[in-house]
C-alpha cells in the first residue's frame, strides 16, 4: 500500500502546492485529461496523489482515507471538532494567507469593537424584533468566537458564496468571512472590526492521526517528511 | 455499567415519588420547534442541541431539556397552582468532550405556584435531596436574584444597568462592562474619537443594510449622553465583587452578604428571600448549617435561572456533570407566557449517573 497525499484539485491553491513540493524535489502532476482527477508523484516512491476539493480534505483526513493532506487552517478548524486529536499540523506552506474576520458596513461609525457590536446587537433585536444576522459559511468558528468573547443576540445565516453582498441585499446585517487583502470588503462598503479577527489561516500540510499506517507506509512517511525538510 | 432498562426503571421510581408528592405527569414531544429555543438561548443552542428540519414544519430540535416545553404547556393551558413531573431522554450535542453523553434520561419536578416562593424553593430542593440520600454528593446553592438586585441597585444610568443585567450569565463580558463603567479601563480610542465629534456624523459611506442612519445617530447621541454620566463608584464595584466572591455555608454567607448590603442596600429584599428560603429548608429537615452557598453559582450554562439555583455533584468525581440541578425561572415564564407570568421553580435528576455512583460506591 502507498501513502496517500490529498491535494486541492484546481486553481491557484493546486498550482502553488505543486510549486511548493517541486522546490523540495517532489514533482506532483495531474495525468490524463483535464477533467480527470488523477495524478502522479515523482521523486519519491510509495506516495499516491489524491486530487480533491480543498473543502473535502479535512474530512478525508479525519476518516483516514488519506494520510497527508493540504488545505487551509480555516477549513480544518471549522470542519473538525477537536481537530488536534484528529490531525497533526506538519508545516504551514507560506501561501494561501487569509484571515477570518467580522465586518460591518463602513457607515456604522459607532461600531469599531466587539463591545460595540454586542450593544448594537441588543438594540437591533429590540427595535427590529429579530437577532442581528451575520452571514457566513464558518458557523462553528464564528459561534465559538462570539461565545468566548461574550457577544449575544446575533444569529448566523448561511452564505456559501458572495457573502459580501448579503448586507446590501438585506439578508444579513454584517458578515464573517475570509479576506486576504480586504479589497472585496471595501468594494462592498464593509469594514473589519478592530478586534474581530477570528482566525489567521494559510495553506498547511496535515497528517491524519486516524489513518492506519503499515510499516512500509511509516517508512515512506518518515522519508517524505525528511525530504520536505519540515 | 447500568443498562438502559435499569436506568428507565429507576427513572420510573423517581417519577412515581414525584407523582406521590402531587405532580401531574406530562410528556412533551421529543421534537421541539427551534424558534422558541433560539429566541431564548441565542445561537449558542446550536452548539448544544441537535437540529433537524422538514419542509413543512421547518427547523426542529431534539429537546435539549424539558423545562422549556413544560413552561410553554403550562402557560398555554395550565391551571394554578401546578406541579409537574416527567421522565425521558434529552439530547445534547457534544463537540468538546467525547466522554459526555449526548443522550440521557432526565426526571424532573416543576412547581408553578404564586403563594410562597421560598416554600416552593425548599419543596423542590428537599424532594430532590430525598431521592439522593445515601449518595456521596455535595450540594451547592446560589441565588441569581441577589446578583440581579445588586445590579439594579447600582447608582448609575439605566443603560449601564441594562447592559450589566443582560450579561449576568456571561461573567467575562460582565466583568469587562463593569471595568468600563467604573472607569478602571480607558475608553477605547475609537470611542474617544467618536465622542470628540459633534452633531450628525454619519459620513460619506453609502447606507447599506437594515440598520439605518437613524439608528446610528440615535446611538451616537446615547453614547455622548452616557459619557457624561459619572463612573460607578469604587465602593459599589468593590461591594459587587465581594458579593460575587461569597462562598460559604448558608449561615456565614448570609452574614457576609449583610456586610455587602451596607454598600449595596438594594440587595436587602433578596437577602430576606434567602433567609426565608433557609428557614423553609430547615422546616423540611435540610441541614442548612452545612449547606454550601456560592454567590456566582449558576452564572454559566444555566441561562434561564434567575433566582434560587442548586446542583448536586459527586464527591471526588469532578469529571462527572451535575447529578441533579435546578432553580427558579420566573423570567422564563414571562418570556414564554405571551403576557402572563407565574413564579416557577424546578429540578432534574440523572438516573444514569445515580446508578453509576451506586455501583462504584458498593
Amino acid at each position: 500500500m502507498s501513502l496517500k497525499l490529498g491535494v486541492p484539485s484546481k486553481g491557484r491553491l493546486m498550482e502553488k502546492t505543486f510549486d511548493w513540493f517541486a522546490k523540495r524535489g517532489v514533482t506532483l502532476s495531474r495525468t490524463g485529461s483535464d477533467r480527470e482527477y488523477a495524478g502522479r508523484v515523482d521523486g519519491i516512491g510509495g506516495v499516491e496523489l489524491v486530487l480533491l476539493s480543498a473543502g473535502e480534505v479535512p474530512r478525508e483526513l479525519a476518516v483516514g482515507n488519506i494520510h497527508l493532506g493540504v488545505t487551509g487552517t480555516d477549513l480544518v478548524h471549522e470542519k473538525l471538532a477537536r481537530w488536534e486529536q484528529q490531525v497533526e499540523e506538519i508545516a504551514p506552506l507560506g501561501f494561501g494567507h487569509a484571515d477570518l474576520i467580522l465586518a460591518v458596513p463602513q457607515f456604522w461609525i459607532d461600531v469599531e469593537t466587539l463591545d460595540d457590536l454586542d450593544s448594537v446587537a441588543a438594540e437591533f433585536r429590540s427595535k427590529y424584533g429579530h437577532r442581528l444576522r451575520i452571514a457566513t459559511k464558518y458557523h462553528r468558528l464564528v459561534r465559538e468566537f462570539l461565545t468566548d468573547t461574550g457577544v449575544a443576540d446575533y444569529q448566523l445565516v448561511d452564505s456559501q458564496g458572495a457573502t459580501e453582498g448579503t448586507v446590501k441585499n438585506e439578508t444579513a446585517e454584517m458578515i464573517a468571512d475570509i479576506t486576504s487583502t480586504g479589497e472585496t470588503l471595501r468594494a462592498n462598503h464593509l469594514k473589519i472590526l478592530s478586534n474581530g479577527l477570528i482566525l489567521k489561516s494559510q495553506a498547511t500540510i496535515w497528517r491524519s492521526r486516524v489513518a492506519s499506517y503499515t510499516a512500509e507506509e511509516k517508512d515512506t512517511l518518515k522519508q517524505f517528511i525528511q525530504m520536505l525538510s519540515v | 455499567m447500568a443498562n438502559r432498562s435499569d436506568i428507565l426503571s429507576r427513572a420510573q421510581r423517581f417519577r412515581t415519588s414525584f407523582e406521590a408528592a402531587g405532580a401531574v405527569l406530562v410528556e412533551p414531544p421529543i421534537l421541539q420547534p427551534s424558534d422558541a429555543l433560539l429566541d431564548l438561548y441565542g445561537e449558542d443552542i446550536r452548539a448544544r442541541a441537535y437540529v433537524t428540519s422538514d419542509a413543512l414544519r421547518g427547523e426542529q430540535m431534539l429537546r435539549p431539556d424539558f423545562t422549556v416545553p413544560v413552561v410553554q404547556m403550562h402557560m398555554r393551558e395550565g391551571a394554578e397552582p401546578a406541579r409537574y413531573t416527567y421522565a425521558g431522554e434529552v439530547f445534547r450535542r457534544q463537540e468538546q468532550d467525547t466522554e459526555r453523553a449526548n443522550e440521557y434520561v432526565q426526571v424532573g419536578y416543576e412547581v408553578f405556584d404564586r403563594v410562597n416562593p421560598a416554600a416552593s424553593d425548599a419543596e423542590v430542593f428537599a424532594l430532590i435531596t430525598l431521592q439522593l440520600r445515601d449518595l456521596p454528593l455535595r450540594a451547592i446553592c446560589g441565588d441569581i436574584g441577589i446578583l440581579k438586585a445588586a445590579v439594579q441597585g447600582l447608582k448609575t444610568t439605566d443603560l449601564r444597568k441594562a447592559a450589566l443585567m443582560r450579561h449576568i450569565w456571561r461573567p467575562r463580558r460582565f466583568k469587562c462592562l463593569l471595568d468600563q463603567f467604573s472607569g478602571r479601563i480607558d475608553v477605547h480610542p475609537s470611542r474617544q474619537a467618536l465622542l470628540s465629534t459633534e452633531g450628525c456624523v454619519t459620513g460619506t459611506a453609502p447606507e447599506i443594510g437594515k440598520r439605518s442612519s437613524v439608528d446610528i445617530d440615535a446611538r451616537v447621541e446615547q453614547l455622548r449622553a452616557d459619557a457624561q454620566a459619572p463612573a460607578i463608584d469604587e465602593h459599589e464595584v468593590a461591594a459587587l465583587e465581594a458579593l460575587l466572591n461569597v462562598r460559604e455555608t448558608i449561615p456565614f454567607a448570609i452574614e457576609q452578604l449583610r456586610d455587602v448590603a451596607v454598600d449595596l442596600p438594594a440587595i436587602l429584599p433578596a437577602l430576606e428571600q434567602l433567609d426565608a428560603r433557609a428557614n423553609a429548608m430547615r422546616a423540611r429537615g435540610i441541614d442548612v448549617e452545612t449547606l454550601e452557598f456560592e454567590a456566582s453559582y449558576g452564572r454559566t450554562s444555566m441561562e434561564y435561572y434567575d433566582g434560587f439555583v442548586f446542583g448536586f455533584y459527586a464527591r471526588g468525581r469532578p469529571d462527572l456533570p451535575a447529578i441533579a440541578l435546578g432553580g427558579r425561572y420566573d423570567a422564563l415564564t414571562r418570556q414564554l407566557g405571551q403576557g402572563s407570568e407565574i413564579p416557577a421553580v424546578g429540578g432534574v435528576l440523572r438516573p444514569d449517573l445515580i446508578l453509576q455512583l451506586e455501583e462504584e460506591t458498593v
